[in-house]
C-alpha cells in the first residue's frame, strides 16, 4: 500500500509558532513525510511533542516554520484548493447552534456547492454516501447537542467525507469515547482507507489500537524529531520505550502496555499460565509483587473446570479473595 | 406554512402601523390613500402620506436591518448574547450625536434640533454617521489583523465602553437641557425619516442586507468554528471584513436615523430559529426579516395606541412587550438547550 501515489509530501518540515514576532519551533527534526492513498498512519507522541501542532501544518491551518509541503504533488495551494485535498476531523466542540446531522454532513460540501451554498444533485449523493460510508443513517434527523460523544464524532467523520478528498486527518478521533467505540472507530477508518483508497492521518495516544489498525506510525518526540516505521518495528528496536517510557512508568514490550513500576517489588512466584496466568500476574504486580516463573509461591490449577488458586496449601476460588490473603500475611 | 402565517401576519401589521396614531382615519380611507393617491379629507392624506406610510416604512427597514446585523454577530461570534451594537458602531453613533448636542450649547445645533425636530435633522444624522463610521474604520482595521473572533468580541465591547465613557463626561459638563434633548434621542424614534432622509436610508440598509445575503454561506461555514470553516475552504479574515461591513453599515444607518433601537437585533434571531428549526442562514435571513419586521411594526402600532394622545418611544417598547414574548417562545419550546 505504501507505494500508492503520493498525495502527502514533505520536505525539511519545520512546525510551530510566532510568537510576539520570533519563531517558537515545536518539530524542526522531522524526516521527509509520505502519506500514500490508502494508507492509515497513526501519529503517536507523549502530550506536548507537537502532534497537534504537525496536523495542523499539514492540514493548511497554520503556515510552516520551514520546508515544504506537497498536496498532490502542488505546493502553495490556497485554501479553497486544500478544502478540495484535506479534509479535517478536530477536537474543537461544535454547539450552541440548533444544527441537526444532514445539515452538518450537508456543510462537508461547502468547497464544491455554489456560491449561495446551494446542493445539486451530486452534492446529495456524495452527503449520501458520507451518511452511509460512517453508519450515521438512522441519526440524520437528530440535532447535534443530542448526540453522545461517540455517536458526534462519527457524524463529524461523515461530514469530512462528504467534503470528499483524498486526504482525511483526525485529531484524536478517540478522545472521550468508550473503548468499543475506539475499537469501532478505528477499525471504520482502516476499512475507508481500503475501500474509498483515501490517506488517513489520525493523531492518537492509543497504542493498542494503532497497532491494530496503522500501515505506518509517526513516532513524535518532544525534543522535536520524529521515528517512522511500522508500530512492530518501533517497539522491538526500543524506540517506542525510549521516547514514552519516563523513570515513573515503564513499558512492558511483552504486552505492549505500560506500568507503574512498584515500589519495593516483594518477589512472589507463580506457576501455571494460559489466560487466568496472565491475569493472576497482572493483579499481582498492581498490588506491588515482583513475579517471578519459579515454584513455591501461587499455583494455578483446574478443578471441575473451575481456576483455583493454590498458597501455602490454602484454596482461594477468585483473585481478590488470594490477594486479600496476600495482604493479610505481610 | 410558516412562511406564509408570516407574511400574513406582515400585511396585517403593516395595516395596523398606518392606523395607529393620535388622529383616527377609517381603515378603508387609508386603503384609498395607498392604492388611488386621493381622499375626500386633505389632512387624512397627509398624515398618511407623510407621517404614517414613511414610518411604517422606517420600521420596516429597520426591522429587516436590526434582526439581520444582529443574526450576522451571533453567528461570527457564537454567541446567542450578541447584538448588532457589539461592535460599538451604535455607541460610536451615540458619540457622533452627543458630541454634536452636547457641545457647548451651540446655538445653530440647537435651532437644528428644534427647527427640524430629533431625529428629522441632517446634523443629527450626519453626527451620528461620523460617529459610527470612525469606530467602524477603528474596527475594520483591527479586524483585518486579528486572528481570533472572540479578541474581536472583546475590542468591540471595550471600544463600546470607551465611547459611552466620553458620552458621559460630556454629559456631565453639559446643562439640563441639552442632555434632555441627548436622552430623548436615545429614546430612539421611527418617525423622524422622512422626505428626503427614506430614499438614502433604504439606499444604506438594502446595501447592508444585500452583503449580508451574500454572506449566508460563509456564516453558514462559521457555524463550525473557525478551524473548521478554515479547512472548508473560507478565508476567514475576509469573511470577517465583509461581515462586519455589513453590520456596521446596517446598525449605524438604523442608529443615525432612528436612534438606538434595542432588543429587536438580540431577539428576532432567536424567534427566527425556532420558528423556522434551521440554522441554514439562507433561511434564517429572510426568516429574521420577516420576524423582524412583524415584532418592530407591531411595536409601534403599540407605542401609539389609537385614542391615546401620547406616543411612547418604541426603544421601550421592543423591550417591554418583546422580552416576555421571547421569554415565552423560549420556555414553552422547550428548546432552550439549542444554545448549549
Amino acid at each position: 500500500m505504501s507505494g500508492g501515489s503520493p498525495l502527502l509530501q514533505t520536505s525539511d518540515l519545520q512546525t510551530g509558532y510566532h510568537v510576539a514576532g520570533k519563531k517558537l519551533l515545536v518539530s524542526d527534526k522531522m524526516p521527509a513525510l509520505h502519506l500514500g492513498a490508502g494508507q492509515l498512519i497513526c501519529l503517536l507522541g507523549p502530550n506536548g511533542s507537537g502532534k497537534s501542532t504537525l496536523l495542523r501544518t499539514l492540514a493548511g491551518l497554520q503556515p510552516p516554520l520551514g520546508g515544504a509541503i506537497a498536496i498532490t504533488g502542488q505546493t502553495g495551494l490556497s485554501s479553497a484548493g486544500l478544502a478540495k485535498k484535506i479534509s479535517l476531523v478536530l477536537t474543537d466542540r461544535i454547539a450552541g447552534n440548533n444544527l441537526d446531522v444532514y445539515s452538518l454532513v450537508a456543510l462537508g460540501r461547502y468547497p464544491w456547492s455554489d456560491w449561495m451554498g446551494g446542493l445539486d444533485e451530486s452534492d446529495r449523493a456524495a452527503i449520501e454516501r458520507a451518511i452511509e460510508s460512517a453508519g450515521v443513517g438512522p441519526l440524520r434527523n437528530r440535532k447535534l447537542h443530542t448526540l453522545s460523544d461517540g455517536e458526534n464524532q462519527k457524524v463529524m467523520l461523515a461530514r469530512a467525507l462528504a467534503q470528499d478528498t483524498p486526504l482525511l486527518m483526525l485529531d484524536e478521533p478517540t478522545a472521550h469515547l468508550d473503548l468499543p467505540s475506539r475499537i469501532r472507530l478505528m477499525r471504520l477508518l482502516h476499512r475507508l482507507a481500503r475501500e474509498l483508497d483515501k490517506g488517513i492521518l489520525l493523531s492518537t495516544h492509543e497504542l493498542d489500537l494503532a497497532l491494530q489498525v496503522a500501515d505506518e506510525v509517526w513516532l513524535l518526540e518532544a525534543t522535536g524529531s520524529m521515528h517512522k516505521g511500522a508500530p512492530e518495528d518501533l517497539i522491538l528496536n526500543g524506540i517506542f520505550e525510549a521516547v514514552f517510557a519516563k523513570e515513573d512508568v515503564t513499558f512492558d514490550r511483552a504486552t505492549g502496555v505500560f506500568r507503574i513500576p512498584p515500589e519495593g517489588g516483594r518477589p512472589i512466584a507463580l506457576e501455571g499460565g494460559g489466560v487466568a496466568g496472565f491475569w493472576t500476574r497482572r493483579a499481582l504486580q498492581r498490588e506491588g509483587f515482583t513475579v517471578t516463573d519459579n515454584a513455591g509461591g501461587v499455583v494455578i490449577t483446574q478443578e471441575d473446570g473451575r481456576t483455583i488458586w493454590m498458597l501455602n496449601g490454602k484454596r482461594f476460588v477468585t483473585i481478590s479473595k488470594l490477594l486479600a490473603a496476600l495482604n493479610g500475611l505481610t | 406554512m410558516r412562511l406564509i402565517g408570516l407574511l400574513v401576519l406582515l400585511v396585517m401589521a403593516f395595516v395596523l402601523d398606518l392606523c395607529a396614531g393620535p388622529v383616527r382615519i377609517p381603515i378603508h380611507e387609508i386603503f384609498r390613500i395607498l392604492f388611488s393617491s386621493a381622499s375626500k379629507n386633505n389632512d387624512w392624506y397627509f398624515i398618511v402620506k407623510n407621517i404614517r406610510l414613511p414610518k411604517a416604512l422606517t420600521a420596516i427597514l429597520a426591522g429587516c436591518g436590526l434582526s439581520v446585523a444582529g443574526l450576522q454577530m451571533q453567528t461570527l461570534f457564537r454567541n446567542p448574547l450578541a447584538d448588532p451594537g457589539i461592535l460599538g458602531i451604535t455607541a460610536g453613533a451615540s458619540f457622533g450625536v452627543a458630541a454634536v448636542m452636547l457641545s457647548g450649547g451651540g446655538m445653530a445645533t440647537l435651532y437644528a434640533i428644534r427647527e427640524l425636530g430629533l431625529g428629522g435633522s441632517w446634523l443629527i444624522v450626519g453626527a451620528a454617521c461620523s460617529g459610527a463610521g470612525v469606530v467602524m474604520l477603528f474596527v475594520l482595521t483591527i479586524s483585518s489583523r486579528l486572528k481570533d473572533n472572540v479578541l474581536m468580541l472583546i475590542i468591540g465591547i471595550m471600544m463600546s465602553s470607551v465611547t459611552l465613557a466620553l458620552v458621559s463626561i460630556w454629559q456631565y459638563f453639559s446643562n439640563p437641557e441639552e442632555v434632555k434633548d441627548y436622552l430623548l434621542w436615545t429614546f430612539g424614534s421611527l418617525s423622524g425619516v422622512n422626505g428626503p432622509q427614506l430614499p438614502i436610508f433604504a439606499l444604506a440598509i438594502v446595501i447592508g442586507l444585500v452583503a449580508a445575503f451574500l454572506s449566508s454561506k460563509m456564516l453558514d461555514a462559521l457555524l463550525l468554528g473557525e478551524n473548521y470553516a478554515r479547512s472548508m475552504g473560507l478565508t476567514v479574515k475576509y469573511a470577517r471584513v465583509v461581515i462586519v461591513c455589513s453590520t456596521s453599515l446596517l446598525a449605524g444607518s438604523i442608529t443615525a436615523f432612528c436612534g438606538p433601537i434595542g432588543f429587536i437585533g438580540v431577539a428576532v434571531p432567536h424567534l427566527a430559529r425556532l420558528f423556522f428549526n434551521t440554522s441554514s442562514h439562507r433561511i434564517l435571513m429572510p426568516a429574521c426579516c420577516l420576524i423582524g419586521t412583524v415584532l418592530l411594526l407591531l411595536c409601534d402600532s403599540i407605542a401609539q395606541w389609537p385614542g391615546s394622545d401620547t406616543v411612547l418611544p418604541v426603544n421601550i417598547i421592543t423591550s417591554l412587550v418583546g422580552a416576555p414574548m421571547v421569554i415565552f417562545m423560549l420556555v414553552r419550546k422547550k428548546n432552550l438547550n439549542i444554545y448549549r
